[in-house]
Formats: C-alpha cells, structure tokens, sequence
C-alpha cells in the first residue's frame, strides 16, 4: 500500500505543474465548440431575426429591411459572420441583443444576478439538506426514513422541473395564494422601490423548486457512500474502541463523506444550471433563463451566443472545482503534500 | 520466569479473561439467483487467556485468526453468522457488554495501517473517545513517535510509524485484554522485540494478551501458550516450552509440521494446501494433508485435554 502511493505522487507533481495550462487550453477549446455549435443551431433554426425585430406585421419598404439586414450582416456567409462575431469578442465587444436592443454584455450582467441567487441558494441549500438527509437514511439503512427517503429521490430524479414547477405554483400560490405568482419583484412596483424582502419573497417558490429537483442525486450520493463506509477498516476500528454511531458519525462519517459529496454536488451545475433555466420559465423569473428563451424565440444570434459562453464558462468552472477537489481526495496528491 | 507463573496460575484457578467456546462464523452469500448459502469459514474454535499470560496464536493466513479477533469485538460484517458462545470475565460477552468494554478493557491492534482514518489527526485518534492524553504522550515516547506525529494525518505516517500508532491505540486506557492482530510486520527486528517484551511486561502486570503472531521466533521467546489454528479451528494449544522443546513434544501433526516448516528447522514445508474456507471437509480438517491419516480420521475430531494442553486429534499421544 506504501508503494502505490510512493508510485503515485511522481504523477501527482506532473498533475499540477500540467493543470494549470491544461485548463486554459481546455477551456478555450470548450468555448470555441460552444460558440460554433449555437452560432450553427441558431443560423439554421427558421426564425428570421429581422421579422422578429421589426414585427411580422411591419410596414416597413423592402430597402429599409435589406438595409437593416445589412447592417447586421445578414446577407453575409454564416462563416463569415461568425468570425466577425468572434473577432468583435476578442476586443470585448459581445455585440447588441436582437431582443432587448441593448449590448448583449449588460443584459447578461443583469440577468445572471438574478439567477445566480436563485442557483447558488438552490445549491447550497439541496448540498446541506440532501447531505443531511443521505446520511440519517444510511444511518438507518432499511428502516421506513430510509425506505421513504429513497422513493422520494427515486421519483424526483425522474419528475422534470417545469413540472414540479408548476405544482408548486398551482399549490402554494394559486390553490393558497401564499406567493407570487411569478417576476422577481411585485408587478408595477417602480425598481428603486423593490425592497429585498419583495425579492425574497419572490424567491422563495423558485428556491423550492430547483432545490427539491436537484437533491436526489446528492442525497442517494451520500447514503451510498455512507452504506460503503460503514463496513470501511476505520469505522470497524473506531467500533472496536467503543465509539457509538453518534461519535463515529461526527468524528469518522460526516467528515470523510463531505468531500466527495462536496465534489459530487459541484460536478451537478450541468444540472443545476438546465433546471435553473426551467424553473425560471415557469416561475418568469427574469434570470439567464427567460432570456435565454426570449432569445431564441426571436433569432438573437448575439444574446444567445453571450448566454452561451457564460453558461459553458460556469459549468466549466463547476467541473474544474469537482475535479480540483477529486485531487484532493487522491491519497497520491496528498501525499505530494500542499493541499491538506 | 515462566515457570513461576505457571505454578502462580495453577494456584488461582479462576484468571481466565477470556474464554472462546465453540466459535462458529459462516458468511451468508448469494449463489444463483437469490438462493442464500452459508459458507463456514471457522468452526467449533476454542481457546481461553487468562490473566498475566500472553496467549500466542499462529496459523497461515486465512486460518481465521483476524476473524476470530473481529469476533471477540463483534465488528464483523453484517452478512456473518456467528454460533458459540464467548465470555469475559466469566460473564458471556453480549452486545451490551462488549459495547461497555471496547476501548476501555478489551482493547484491538488492528491488523494494518488502513484502520486509521484518514481524515483525522493521528494524536485525536489515538486517544479515541476513552483515551488520556497523558497515556499518550507516554506510548509515544515508548515507541519512538516524536510528539509531532500527534499533528499528523496518516498518509504522513511510515510503515513503521503507522505500526507503532496502532499498538499505541491500545495503550491509552487501562486494557485488561488485549488482541493483537499482527502488531510487528514492519517494525525493525529490534523494535518487533521491544513490543514483544511490552507485552510482556503488561502481562505480567496482569494483562491478558491474545497475540496473533506470524513472528514464531518472538512467539517462542515471549508467550506463555501457543494455539494453532488451521482452516478456522483451533488444532491444537499447548505451553510454548512446547513448542520450544520440538516437534516431540508436541501432540497434533499440523503443530509438528509447522515446527517442522520453520527456517531453522530446514524449511521443510506441509505438502498439499489449507482447505478452502467455504468447501471444509467433514472430519479432521488437516486429514487431507496428514502423514498419519487413518480411515477413522473421517469422523469427528473433538478437542481433547492431553498432556497439558489441548489437541483435536484423535491419534494424538
Ligand atoms: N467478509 C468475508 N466474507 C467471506 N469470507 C471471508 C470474509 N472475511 C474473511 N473471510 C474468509 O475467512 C477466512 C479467514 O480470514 P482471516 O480471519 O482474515 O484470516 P487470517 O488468519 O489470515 O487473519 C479466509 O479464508 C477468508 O477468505
Ligand atoms: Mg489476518
């Protein structure tokens, strides 16, 4: 066992002088796949983004249209305008939006502060509860918490998240009327006067929503892992020396399960962000998500392409913390010796 | 200086700690679809230890000996059957019991450095949930670990150090038992020496001490009694001036084969293999491999009182 993990800490140094311009490599080459697979979807879908912006019924001449379409490009080959495109980013320029006629790079500044309250209080709060929950369920193997918890996770890994949306919505604000119907702040309230109890108010059904659809899987993660460690060498050890379940869960259990669980949660912001996009949809909440639906309901090939590359850049970054962390975990990294 | 002791424990005849009466353990395994079969993997073992004397137990790997120590402390896995009956200080060692026991009176040395947890630092470990720090510190000096390897985590831990911080596991409370499951691979000559003589030391300071050894030569030097254990049962225990004196004084076939195997005896090894745990014949189990099987060593082969030890052998004189 000592060999192994003498063997193992050469490739553990090479790991993290690599990683950092492996990373960048990676992440430029994800944006560059990204942005040509929308640019493409985009281009190809029948939604003319000029009928959008002027209006299916519009009066305007012919010459007034080709005009317009001219001044975006429209008229030119798609690999030219993409290159363009890429070449205004690359001075920093993400262009206009179709949609909301204003710099894509404000609206996505603007949108993304919203759902990224909406994520991260998701995420934190499905991480802490679903952890909670796998490990009282694996405490308990078998016994009816266990039984019921897992059938829970069972049918919410399976039900979509427009659809537990709009139970929740269908309940709690339309059958009880206790919340809002949707928006992130009261309808017609001047945006100055939008206090942050309105915005928590208004947060609250979304929370809910994207938090139960995204804690099945770290919950069945953490019973799993706590079902496996329980038989581990160092929990039959620390047994043998008298510790209870309670002592072991504190001192052995809870400790070496959240790391990986921790990773576990980070590698779900794929997840995480699809289900955002769809319980914003449902609840009209004015994040990434309804954006990004607008956008692609009226060809806003610059809004879209913007939304685009911040969404891969945040699942990258979901990914790359997952995978930093698995490094972590890795007892011939840790043997190199600078992360614990 | 073994002599002493021995007529020390004739005189009081009631110091037995532990005391293993028929142990049996099979594992409840799946065999084509949901069919579940028990494979026994140790069967009717007995063995006592009683205070001040260290009970050495040998055998080759997979002969039980972990098991049986899992067993006493009842860790072992969820699919194990257990039958027999097991006492501690004269009262059966039930769950309650154990529970009451363990890391304070009854203490394990694990069988390798991966019952540590990983997580957590070497000095909180040690001490547990029942330890002293000052036992601590104390171990540690004993056993060379500099206090710094208290802030330790154990993948920092050598192979010797991490042997050392198992044996130092069991010195923190006030042991009146202690099961050592091969405490000394690892450990230089010398230093395997001093933990022999350690407990050495804490037996005759009352201790009693089940030590499953692979170190015959240290065995032969330190114990007071040794058992041979072979396909999960107990062949024969006998004192180890036995063992010392040679294979003439012994009484099963299996012991004087081992005797026999030992480097300073020419090496000679037992012809044929242990039994597979799960496919044990029905008789004596060593019949398979004996220079002196008859036909009669087909039927049962129960443990017998003979010349001062204990023997399943039904030829044995
Ligand atoms: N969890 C288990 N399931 C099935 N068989 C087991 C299990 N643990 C141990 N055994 C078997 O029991 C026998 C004795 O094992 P063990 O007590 O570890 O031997 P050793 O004498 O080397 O310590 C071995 O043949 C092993 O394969
Ligand atoms: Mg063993």
């Amino acid at each position: 066992m000592r060999g192994t993990r003498l063997a193992a800490s050469p490739g553990g140094v090479m790991r993290k002088i690599i990683l950092p311009a492996g990373i960048a490599a990676r992440m430029f080459l994800l944006l560059i796949a990204v942005s040509i697979l929308s640019f493409i979807l985009i281009t190809e879908s029948p939604i003319d983004p000029l009928t959008s912006y002027v209006g299916a019924e519009s009066t305007l001449s012919e010459a007034a249209k080709d005009e317009i379409a001219a001044h975006w490009g429209l008229n030119d080959p798609a690999p030219e305008r993409y290159l363009k495109w890429a070449g205004n980013l690359l001075r920093g320029d993400f262009g206009v939006s179709i949609t909301y006629k204003r710099p894509v790079i404000d609206i996505i500044r603007e949108r993304f502060s919203y759902s990224v309250v909406l994520m991260m209080i998701a995420w934190a709060l499905s991480g802490v509860l679903g952890f909670a929950m796998g490990i009282c369920a694996g405490l308990r193997r078998g016994g009816v918490f266990d039984k019921a918890v897992k059938t829970f996770c069972l049918v919410l890994q399976s039900a979509p998240t427009f659809w537990l949306g709009l139970l929740a919505l269908s309940f709690f604000s339309v059958t009880l009327g206790w919340f809002p119907i949707g928006m992130a702040a009261p309808i017609g309230k001047p945006a100055v006067d939008v206090t942050f109890a309105d915005r928590a108010y208004h947060l609250i059904l979304p929370v809910l929503t994207l938090t139960v659809a995204s804690i099945g899987k770290i919950t069945l993660y953490t019973r799993q892992k706590l079902i496996e460690m329980m038989d581990g060498n160092f929990i039959l050890f620390a047994r043998a020396r008298g510790e209870t379940t309670g002592q072991l869960t504190r001192r052995h259990l809870i400790r070496n399960i959240a790391l990986p669980a921790v990773t576990v949660q980070f590698a779900s912001f794929s997840e995480l962000f699809g289900g955002m996009a769809l319980a914003e949809t449902v609840f009209s909440y004015p994040g990434i998500g309804t954006a990004t639906t607008a956008a692609a309901l009226n060809g806003d090939v610059p809004l879209l392409l913007g939304i685009a590359l911040f969404s891969a850049l945040f699942v990258f970054a979901g990914n790359l913390i997952a995978n930093i962390l698995y490094g972590v975990l890795d007892p011939g990294l840790k043997a190199g010796g600078d992360y614990v | 200086m073994s002599e002493e002791r021995a007529s020390a424990r004739q005189g009081e005849p009631d110091r037995t700690i532990l005391s293993v009466r028929n142990l049996g353990i099979s594992f409840g395994m799946y065999q084509k679809g949901l069919k579940r079969t028990f494979l026994p993997v140790i069967r009717s073992l007995c063995l006592d230890v009683r205070a001040g004397e260290i009970l050495a137990v040998i055998g080759s790997s997979g002969s039980g000996k972990s098991l049986l120590a899992h067993a006493i402390l009842g860790i072992l896995p969820g699919n194990a059957a257990v039958s027999g009956e097991i006492r501690y200080r004269g009262e059966t060692l039930t769950k309650r019991r154990r529970e009451r026991y363990r890391g304070t009176e009854i203490m394990l040395i694990p069988q390798s450095p991966d019952y540590l947890d990983p997580l957590m630092r070497v000095g909180k470990q040690v001490v547990g949930t029942h330890g002293d720090k000052a036992k601590l510190r104390e171990a540690f000096a004993r056993y060379g670990l500099a206090p710094e390897t208290e802030r330790m985590y154990p993948f920092k831990l050598s192979g010797g150090m991490a042997r050392r911080v198992l044996i130092s596991t069991a010195l923190v409370g006030d042991p009146k038992l202690i099961i050592a499951d091969e405490p000394t691979p690892g450990l230089s000559a010398e230093l395997a020496k001093g933990t022999f003589a350690h407990f050495r030391e804490m037996a005759d300071n009352g201790v009693a001490v089940l030590l499953i050894t692979h170190d015959v030569d240290l065995a032969l030097g330190f114990s007071d009694r040794i058992a041979a254990l072979y396909a999960g049962t107990t062949m024969e225990i006998a004192p180890t001036s036995d063992f010392r004196a040679g294979k003439n004084a012994l009484r099963h076939p299996y012991s004087k084969a081992f005797i026999d195997a030992l480097p300073q005896n020419g090496f000679r090894p037992i012809a044929g293999a242990q039994p597979y745990a799960g496919d044990l014949p029905e008789g004596c189990l060593f019949a398979g491999r004996c220079p002196e099987r008859t036909d009669e060593c087909a039927g049962a082969a129960p443990i017998r009182r003979l010349r001062g030890g204990e023997v399943r052998c039904i030829h044995a004189t």
